[in-house]
């Protein structure tokens, strides 16, 4: 009775109903008697036709949400929708989504047409429909005359799109793309990156994309959900999740995160912490956050925003003093490692657009400076 | 300089890699002839122009035996017994084996390590003694030993074969392919029918071929508990002390050459698989 009352309250969302949707969904495994929790309550909705990554390193729980959302398990508590509808302990053959693995998983017996075509040939479509929409499908993934070949006859990349086509073929509701790219090299998985990124804008489909790259996610994604140990750490646009890390996991996974931490001397609009002499960090207290003086407070700075120099900066930046214990020349940047005279260790990225020469050697007295707009606060929990 | 040493480091060199493929050659040459040899001798004296009982000295070229193939009665009955008892034995072993090498290959459940020592102890067994076994089995349960009991024991010693083939088959597969076909609509029986069973049948067919052959030429476990049916080897070893007629060649040759048939199809198509 209650579930029959409350399932329409949870259909019925304020904005439009939404591609996918994850609501406190859990999920544990018993293992040697042990209960295992994979994933630890995740909350999520994803638009129509957005491309969504879920990034976190192995053993966060991301690929078990992606197979959770395809249907390969089912939650031990919470429920998954489908465009506003329950389909949770609904099996994999009967939703509309389609997967990508990351072995891709393509037959071996099928030549690449049938591979395409499987999933057609299963929900009975017309012969004629069948070979005009897998022969478009093709030309989508620039795979077009190659029908006859076996999989063990493609190049990876090639074995990557055959893959895809024979998801999107079927245009599902959303594409669940797990670590798709993973066993490709470096220069063919940028490619890909671009690629794929064009196909989905060409198909309209929402992607849901899984991947422990960083950059992977950053490059293609329209909202990106950082997963640690089974919860969602961050969830926003990767401009956010760059510029703006919320948890100490966050700032340490994506990019490089300069950690810098004091006691608060003064706090206000903006939490001024105690330095050395002549020192000055700062850090706003975005979103209501307060904090007492004498505690103690974390803030994160990216190594690109840092300026480096011999002189004193000028006034109203955040400025600290440490010394160059590496400088490593990288063609576009050049990176030098400091250690703070509180003896923390900062990496800066200055890019080498004018200077001939390197600003200061190893072994320099430098000064470190950003702007406090680019100093954030780490919530003292994470 | 270089003119000066170079035929002196080639000189030597030429004639020592020749002896090393002469002596590959003539290793792989009676390789070859101690395989083949047997074989040949019996092609050869189901062509033999024989009068007496025995058939061990070549007395010229005749197709008589070829002609009158079936003038044996028994034997042919034996023949047959043999030809059917594999079939069958094949059939259902190949059933049973490959279900049982996929849930050994595939899935972890409570039993499997035990099942894997018992398909090894099966395999490991000395024919002697599960012939021997077999009969105090089938005397115990007073069953008469005839057609059914070879059928039994045959499928019995040839079932851990395929099993082990289809798992080993089943072991190198990547399970996300079953997992993709379910992904694209295809239910429990679709996914066998059209994703697993074309996968693991290069491991099936092999698994197959080992338990015909296992069967039609088992003599040990046959004797045991065959009762009075006959098989095509049980007729042999029979016929040894009256005179093995040049039928029994010739039946040989024939079988022989439908196995040589088959071993070719089979490796080709695997060849074409791997490709």
């Amino acid at each position: 009775m209650t579930e029959t009352q409350s399932a329409p309250v949870r259909e019925a969302p304020e904005r439009a109903v939404a591609a996918i949707e994850l609501s406190g969904v859990e999920k544990s495994y018993v293992s040697h008697g042990e209960t295992v929790a994979a994933v630890r309550g995740v909350d999520l909705r994803i638009a129509e036709g957005e491309f969504f990554s879920l990034l976190g390193p192995s053993g966060c729980g991301k690929t078990t949400t992606m197979r959770m959302i395809a249907g390969f398990e089912d939650p031990t508590a919470g429920a998954v929708y489908l465009h506003g509808s329950d389909v949770t302990g609904v099996p994999a053959n009967k939703r509309d989504v389609n997967m990508v693995f990351q072995s891709y998983a393509l037959f071996p017996h099928m030549n690449v047409f049938e591979n395409v075509a499987f999933g057609l040939r299963r929900k009975g479509v017309p012969k004629d429909e069948i070979r005009s929409r897998v022969g478009a499908m093709l030309g989508v993934v620039d795979l077009a005359g190659r029908e006859k070949r076996r999989p063990a006859e493609l190049s990876g990349g090639q074995q990557q799109r055959v893959a895809l086509a024979r998801a999107l073929v079927n245009r599902p509701r959303a594409l669940l793309l797990d670590e798709p790219l993973g066993a490709l090299d470096l220069k063919l998985r940028q490619l890909m990156q671009v690629e794929l990124k064009r196909i989905q804008r060409e198909v309209g489909i929402t992607f849901v994309y899984v991947t422990h790259d960083q950059s992977e996610a950053l490059t293609m994604s329209d909202r990106i959900a950082v997963m640690n140990d089974g919860v969602i750490e961050q969830l926003g646009t990767p401009r956010e999740i760059y510029e703006r890390p919320a948890t100490r996991f966050v700032a340490g996974f994506i990019g490089t995160s300069n950690l810098l931490g004091g006691e608060v001397a003064g706090a206000g609009e903006r939490a001024v912490l105690a330095g050395g002499p002549d020192e000055r960090i700062e850090v706003p207290l975005r979103d209501g956050a307060a904090v007492a003086v004498g505690e103690r407070l974390e803030l994160t700075v990216r190594p690109e925003k840092i300026g480096i120099g011999l002189d004193r900066p000028d006034e109203g930046l955040c400025r600290v003093r440490g010394t160059v214990t590496e400088v490593v020349y990288l063609g576009t940047s050049t990176n030098y490692n400091v250690t703070t005279a509180a003896g923390a260790d900062v990496v800066v990225f200055l890019q080498n657009a004018t200077s001939a020469d390197d600003i200061a050697v190893r072994g320099d007295d430098v000064w470190l400076s950003w702007d406090p707009r680019h100093s954030y606060a780490i919530h003292p929990d994470a | 300089m270089t003119t000066l040493t170079k035929p002196e480091t080639a000189a030597p060199r030429a004639p020592k890699r020749r002896r090393r493929i002469s002596g590959l050659r003539l290793y792989t040459l009676v390789l070859i002839g101690w395989l083949i040899l047997p074989i040949a001798i019996m092609i050869l004296f189901g062509f033999n122009d024989t009068h007496g009982k025995q058939n061990f000295r070549w007395e010229g070229f005749t197709l008589r035996w070829y002609v009158h193939l079936f003038d044996k009665s028994d034997l042919t009955t034996a023949v047959v017994n043999s030809l059917t008892i594999a079939l069958l034995s094949t059939l259902i072993t190949t059933v049973l084996g490959t279900f049982a090498g996929l849930a050994l290959g595939r899935y972890r459940f409570r039993g499997r390590g035990a099942t894997n020592i018992v398909l090894f102890m099966a395999i490991s067994c000395p024919e002697i003694v599960m012939g021997a076994s077999l009969l105090s089995m089938f005397v115990t349960f007073n069953l008469p030993r005839g057609y059914l009991t070879i059928l039994v024991a045959h499928v019995m010693f040839s079932i851990a074969f395929v099993a082990v083939t289809v798992r080993a088959r089943v072991v190198g597969l990547d399970p996300s392919i079953e997992e993709a076909a379910q992904d694209l609509g295809a239910g429990p029986w679709a996914r066998f029918r059209l994703v697993t069973l074309p996968t693991i049948m290069p491991g099936v067919v092999s698994g197959a071929l080992l338990a015909f052959v296992l069967s039609i030429d088992d003599f040990v476990i046959s004797n045991f508990t065959s009762g009075a049916t006959v098989t095509f080897p049980l007729w042999i070893y029979g016929s040894t002390r009256t005179g093995t007629p040049p039928q029994v060649n010739v039946m040989g040759t024939l079988i022989f050459a439908v196995g040589v048939v088959i071993a070719i199809i089979s490796a080709r198509r695997n060849a074409r698989a791997v490709r």
